[in-house]
C-alpha cells in the first residue's frame, strides 16, 4: 500500500511524537520546539519527493533526524577541542600510564547494575541523565547515534566528521566516563 | 615487559576491546588477548558487565522518554498548524 500525506493533520498526528524524539536528543525544550516547526516547514517543501513507500511519520522523522545531526555538528564544532581535551584529561586518572592497569582510586566497584536485568529506579535514571549530559557534545552525539538510532558507523563518521578509528575511541571513552560518573555519583 | 605480561596488565586496552566487541566485534587475535586478560582481571570482568548494563539502561532511558506523556502545549500546536495552513495556501 502506498502512503499519503495529509499536512492538515500533521500537528495533531505527529507533533507530540516528533517533540519527544527531539527533546531526548537535544535536551532543550525551546530548541526541540524549533526543530519540530522546522521539520514541518521543510517537509512542506519536499512533499513532491514523497513516494509513499514509508509512512508519513517515518518520513517526517527522517527529516527531523537530519536537523538533529545539524545541531550535533554545530554544537560540537566550536568547543570541540577544549571540551574533549577536558573529558580526556579525566581519564588520565583511570589507568596507570606505563602498564595500563586500573588505578586504585578509579577501578570499577560493583554499583548494583551488574545483574542481568537490573531494576532501575527513577533516582538512578536522573543520575544517568546528568552523567550523559556531562559528556562532550561530540561524544554524546556519536554515542546516541550508534546506540539509540543504530546508525551505520560510516554514516556517523561522515556526518560528524570523525575518522573510523577515532569513532571507536570516542565510543569507548564515552563509556569510560559514563561509568566513572555513575560510580562516583550513585554510591 | 614480555608480550604476555603486557596483555595481563593492560586494562586500558582490555576495556577498549570490551567496548569494541559489544558494538561490532573484534579480531580473533584480539579475542584471545581479551580472554587471557579477563581470566586474571576481576576489575575488567566487572567493567564488561557494567558496560553492557549501561548500554541497556541508556536505550531504556530513550525508550521511556518516547512514551506518550511528553507533550507540546496546545497554543504552540495551534499556531504551528496555522503556519502550515498558511504555507499550503501559498503554494
Amino acid at each position: 500500500m502506498s502512503h499519503l500525506l495529509n499536512p492538515h493533520q500533521w500537528v495533531a498526528t505527529h507533533a507530540d511524537y516528533l517533540y519527544a524524539y527531539a527533546i531526548t536528543r537535544v535536551n532543550d525544550e525551546e530548541q526541540a520546539k524549533d526543530l519540530v516547526q522546522e521539520t514541518f516547514l521543510a517537509a512542506l517543501q519536499k512533499t513532491a519527493g514523497f513516494e509513499g513507500r514509508s509512512t508519513e511519520r517515518t518520513w517526517l522523522t527522517a527529516i527531523l533526524k537530519n536537523k538533529i545531526v545539524d545541531v550535533y555538528r554545530k554544537k560540537s564544532s566550536g568547543l570541540r577541542h577544549a571540551e574533549v581535551k577536558e573529558a580526556e584529561h579525566e581519564q588520565d586518572a583511570f589507568f596507570d600510564d606505563e602498564s595500563g592497569h586500573w588505578l586504585k582510586a578509579n577501578a570499577p566497584v560493583a554499583i548494583g547494575i551488574e545483574d542481568k536485568d537490573p531494576l532501575v529506579s527513577k533516582e538512578f535514571e536522573q543520575v544517568l541523565k546528568s552523567c550523559l549530559q556531562k559528556l562532550p557534545a561530540l561524544w554524546n552525539a556519536v554515542f546516541t547515534m550508534k546506540l539509540i538510532d543504530e546508525e551505520l558507523t560510516d554514516t556517523i563518521c561522515s556526518e560528524l566528521k570523525v575518522s573510523p578509528s577515532n569513532f571507536w575511541v570516542i565510543i569507548h571513552r564515552a563509556k569510560l566516563n559514563l561509568r566513572a560518573c555513575l560510580q562516583k555519583n550513585w554510591i | 615487559m614480555s608480550y604476555l605480561k603486557k596483555i595481563v596488565h593492560n586494562c586500558k586496552k582490555a576495556t577498549f576491546l570490551i567496548d569494541k566487541k559489544e558494538v561490532t566485534g573484534i579480531s580473533l587475535r584480539e579475542h584471545i588477548e581479551l580472554r587471557i586478560h579477563l581470566i586474571g582481571c576481576s576489575f575488567c570482568r566487572l567493567y564488561g558487565r557494567q558496560s553492557q548494563a549501561i548500554s541497556k539502561m541508556v536505550r531504556e532511558l530513550f525508550r521511556s522518554a518516547m512514551q506518550p506523556g511528553v507533550k507540546l502545549d496546545e497554543t504552540f500546536k495551534k499556531e504551528l498548524q496555522e503556519k502550515i495552513e498558511d504555507e499550503l495556501k501559498k503554494n
